[in-house]
């Protein structure tokens, strides 16, 4: 910092706000706010965007009063393994706080994304009343809210752009939520309402311009007319760059989309039971592809004719059909995934889930896809190693690491020793986010992603046998972090309060859902914890702590 | 474990009534599954206990689950179920929920009304909820693997106080 000479005025406010309109990173304009108390002042009036990756992380009233512009907010919620069932249901992440907050503050906002938060039909009414401009609502893994609710959006915010609601638990209880739309709806662009049923013939004739649509259920008896009616309704969106939804599409109507396949970017069909040869067609229309979900029904010979049609793909998810059952062995293997990665030289994300892997496999997809930002490997049976030489997969995952030095998120799975966790935290500079399951041998494991991996923000470990001493001794590093989960691990409770005496700046939550014997307050040092979430606060502990959540401080 | 005459007489076998004859370990399971998958005995329902594995969205969960009842054309499992102090009973659809923690929070939401506890606190507020097995005998809900209990159940019912207390699991 220079002092004594006032720099900053050398140029008036409107000046350095156009300056720092050319930093969108937050990471950018945090640094400049830091850099004198004008820069500050200047950069707070101008930020428009703001993100909060963890909502108890900040006190809403303080996020709305610091940046009294804002017009864009995305904020999060529940940890990750909430997705999983791993956190209890009443944990917390209501959006109430932070909507009053809003309403009170941004009374200008006009998009909105919250993710794994709990949203009350009231909470949803408050934004349709209060925000005139509002253009954007996205919900993503969200609950607490009905279509009544949403009914109130789609009747109230008359310039909506993008209606964005995948993944969440809605009741329905207000049937066509969706007539409330204005008759003719030039707005909207993206509508994603992969949730619900709908009619959706109907909706397309009024919303022809959607760029972004997702579907309901995509599926009804066989009607010449019906067909003709969908494929012309589809045709007639000239700008469809984005399909997904397609519950229990079948090969009857998936031919309506043919005509819009070349146009698509971005195509879901993870939730549509299409076979091999009827997914291989389809997707051979779709030449430029950048984005594609589908379920491993599309198997080995699918993902080699992806390789071949799709060359401009970027990322890539294959979910399981029968994540339990071994009904008919389903012929996903690792080919599979070594076929993309050499086929589609702009692959940079993947998202595979299938039942067994190798290091060799590993190592060429390392090789042919120096460039991956997210790999996330799922092979559903816990502790599987290399099937072919029956070794841990350490030498896979390093390989991935060492390679990709791009890399910003990893999920492990299979037979791994410590050596793998070595890799990481020794190569994984890139590294924001890692997902652990039944892997590591012992403490070292922890300690060498703890002491190395120097962006780690979010670390979520389940069932691995890391206990106290890399978090003590690594206490310094949670502060750097945005979140640390460990469930069904070797933590103690004495641990955590150590741990929460020596770090004021984080919130040590000790989830213990059995609640037998002594309250948390009462029981030894020794005491195993079943569940642990810390994270970095300014907020203190949060006043929603359901029954067995318990913050030490 | 009780030895092989005593399953034999209480006519319990590895293969839990409700699903097919004992798993034999399938042919995918050589292609690297877990060694332990093999030495344990097959209850299918042992890879189901794995809570959130393999990470998947519950929505997602659903939908397969949806989808392979539609598959296998099953019929719901409608059992009544009633209430010590209600003046009506309820019915439930068993298949419907995946295991025991969904069917407690559906009783929750049926019963409130009837000042029912919370989830887990059926022992607590002195409730205790059971149900009526093939055999006509009163067992308390939740003892037995999630399939068992849906094959076995005829109907249940939400008992108070003094009754529940001579079932209830806890000490």
């Amino acid at each position: 910092m220079v002092g004594g000479f006032r720099w900053a005025a050398m140029f008036p406010d409107e000046v350095w706000e156009h300056v720092f309109s050319f930093l969108p990173a937050d990471a950018d304009r945090n640094a400049a706010a830091l850099v004198c108390r004008a820069w500050y002042r200047i950069e707070r009036r101008s930020r428009w965007r703001v993100f909060v990756g963890n909502c108890y992380a900040v006190e809403p009233a303080a996020a709305v009063r610091r940046f009294p512009e804002v017009r864009a907010a995305a904020i999060k919620g529940k940890p990750h393994f909430a997705d999983f069932n791993l956190v209890p249901s009443d944990w917390g992440g209501g959006a109430e706080a932070w909507v009053e907050a809003m309403v009170e503050g941004w009374p200008h906002l006009e998009e909105l994304r919250l993710k794994r938060m709990v949203v009350s039909d009231d909470c949803l009414e408050l934004i349709a009343r209060c925000f005139k401009n509002f253009k954007v609502l996205s919900l993503v893994s969200c609950e607490g809210f009905s279509t009544a609710g949403l009914a109130a959006i789609a009747a109230n915010c008359r310039n909506l752009r993008e209606l964005d609601l995948h993944e969440n638990e809605v009741e329905d209880n207000c049937l066509h939520w969706m007539s409330h739309f204005p008759e003719s709806f030039a707005s909207l662009v993206t509508l994603n309402i992969a949730c619900l049923e709908e009619r959706l013939v109907g909706l397309l004739h009024r919303v022809p311009q959607l760029v972004d649509l997702g579907t309901g259920k995509f599926a009804a008896q066989h009607h010449p007319e019906l067909f003709s009616k969908l494929e012309s309704a589809i045709a007639g969106c000239k700008n469809l760059k984005s399909l997904s939804g397609f519950w229990e599409a079948g090969p009857t109507y998936l031919p309506a989309i043919y005509s819009v396949c070349e146009g698509l970017t971005s195509l879901n069909l993870s939730y549509a039971t299409i076979q091999g040869p009827e997914l291989i067609k389809l997707i051979s229309w779709c030449k430029n592809l950048q984005r594609l979900w589908v379920m491993d029904l599309i198997e080995d010979d699918g993902l080699i004719a992806v390789a071949a049609s799709c060359k401009l793909l970027q990322e890539l998810r294959v979910f399981p059909s029968d994540p339990y059952g071994a009904a008919q062995p389903i012929s996903l293997t690792e080919h599979g995934l070594v076929a993309i990665s050499a086929g589609c030289p702009m692959l940079h994300s993947v998202l595979y889930f299938c039942r067994q892997m190798t290091n060799a496999a590993l190592l060429t997809v390392a090789k042919n896809c120096p460039n991956f930002t997210c790999f996330r490997l799922c092979i559903m049976e816990p502790h599987t190693p290399d099937y072919i030489t029956r070794q841990p997969l350490d030498a896979g995952f390093s390989a991935i690491v060492e390679s990709c030095k791009h890399l910003r998120r990893l999920s492990l799975s299979g037979l791994l020793t410590d050596l793998v966790f070595k890799s990481i935290g020794a190569s994984a500079n890139c590294l924001e986010m890692l997902s652990v399951a039944f892997a590591g041998d012992g403490d070292a494991g922890l300690h060498y992603i703890l002491s190395g991996c120097k962006n780690l923000r979010k670390l979520e470990i389940r069932d691995c046998p890391f206990g106290d001493k890399p978090l003590l001794d690594n206490a310094a590093k949670l502060e750097t972090m945005r979140s640390l989960w460990m469930s069904s691990c070797s933590v103690t409770l004495g641990a955590c309060r150590q741990l929460a005496r020596k770090m004021p700046l984080l919130n040590v939550e000790v989830i213990n859902e059995r609640k037998r014997g002594l309250p948390l307050e009462l029981q030894p040092d020794n005491c195993p914890v079943e569940k642990l979430y810390i994270y970095r606060t300014v907020a203190g502990p949060r006043s929603d702590t359901p029954s067995c959540v318990w913050i030490l401080r | 474990m009780e030895d092989l005459d005593n399953l034999k007489a209480t006519e319990l076998t590895l293969g839990l009534p409700g699903t097919d004859a004992p798993e034999k370990p399938s042919p995918a399971s050589t292609t690297g599954a877990n060694k332990r998958a093999n030495e344990e005995c097959c209850l299918p329902v042992a890879k189901k206990q794995v809570v959130g594995w393999p990470p998947l969205r519950s929505y997602r969960m659903n939908s397969i689950r949806i989808r392979k009842m539609d598959a296998e054309d099953n019929t719901g499992i409608y059992v009544k179920v009633g209430m010590d102090g209600a003046p009506y009973l309820r019915k439930v659809d068993l298949r419907v929920y995946t295991g025991y923690k969904e069917l407690m929070e559906a009783l929750n939401d049926m019963f409130k009304c009837f000042s029912l506890g919370g989830a887990e606190g059926h022992e607590e507020s002195g409730y205790a909820i059971t149900y009526e097995d093939k055999d006509g005998d009163w067992m308390l809900v939740g003892d037995v693997p999630w399939e068992m209990f849906i094959s076995s159940c005829k109907r249940m019912r939400i008992m108070k106080g003094s009754e529940a207390r001579g079932l209830s699991s806890s000490t």
